[in-house]
């Protein structure tokens, strides 16, 4: 799925990374614990979460995830979108909470399955 | 590579939303040496994890990452209150961390247990009162990491 069909899916603002929404994700991965995003997801592209803080950004960058949306119309700081734009991932913001997000992307083809980029 | 590469950091203790900066810059350094990417990601989640437990429970420590031709090591070092039981330590689940760190999405129980799961070789050296010291090896080549 592009990352744009996510942004129209879940009607998400882009808070930064607008030049790369053309790129795909292959699966999604949402939770509120990053312990837990760090335990059971291998080979991703976004995640979908409610906690706001710098770790969110630092743990994607370590997971090569692309795409950050933050669900219940939580809005990072201006440091964690600097941090996010420095890793180059994709931020966005919705308002839907974090059950229908990922309800509404899963329906539509993103699954949370493991999908490997290199076959 | 005959001679081991050494990266050294510095893990400040005092300030959690800074924790894991060693881990975004050792990420950048394996990059530069184009080490395979699964390896980065399994070096940078288990040293990601064990520099958040270094923050959230020790004030901090040391990090050395040795690049050797077989395999990345990671050597974590702090002088904190030691780890009272480690086999409970090691079981999914189980944290001591407190409810704030918890509401920052940390302290789930599964530190120690994702190092352990993303590393080949893990080994704990703690003395209650002095600190702990925790090596892991991530091997190159996957036949090394089974024999």
């Amino acid at each position: 799925m592009k990352i744009i069909t996510v942004k129209e899916l879940l009607d998400a603002d882009v808070l930064c990374g607008e030049d790369q929404l053309e790129e795909e994700v292959h699966s999604a991965c949402g939770s509120d614990m990053m312990s837990d995003v760090l335990a059971y997801v291998k080979e991703q592209g976004l995640l979908l979460t409610g906690l706001v803080n710098p770790q969110v950004i630092r743990t994607a960058e370590m997971m090569d995830m692309v795409c950050i949306v933050f669900v219940r119309a939580k809005r990072p700081s201006e440091e964690m979108i600097r941090l996010a734009e420095k890793a180059g991932i994709v931020l966005m913001s919705t308002e839907t909470r974090m059950y229908e997000a990922c309800g509404s992307l899963y329906v539509n083809g993103l699954n949370g399955k493991v999908v490997r980029r290199d076959g | 590579m005959a001679e081991p590469l050494v990266f050294h950091f510095d893990v400040d203790g005092s300030d959690f939303t800074s924790a894991g900066q060693a881990s975004v810059q050792i990420k950048k350094n394996l990059r530069q040496l184009g080490l395979p990417s699964d390896i980065i990601r399994r070096v940078s989640i288990a040293m990601y994890e064990g520099e958040i437990n270094m923050v959230i429970h020790a004030n901090g420590g040391v990090a050395d990452v040795i690049v050797t031709e077989d395999c990345v090591e990671i050597v974590l070092k702090d002088q904190g209150p030691g780890i009272e039981d480690v086999e409970k330590a090691m079981q999914e689940g189980y944290s001591t961390a407190t409810s704030t760190i918890h509401s920052l999405g940390f302290g789930a129980g599964m530190g120690l247990p994702n190092m352990k799961r993303y590393s080949d070789t893990m080994e704990i050296d703690t003395v209650i009162g002095v600190g702990t010291t925790i090596r892991m090896k991530i091997y190159l080549n996957k036949d090394q990491a089974e024999s």
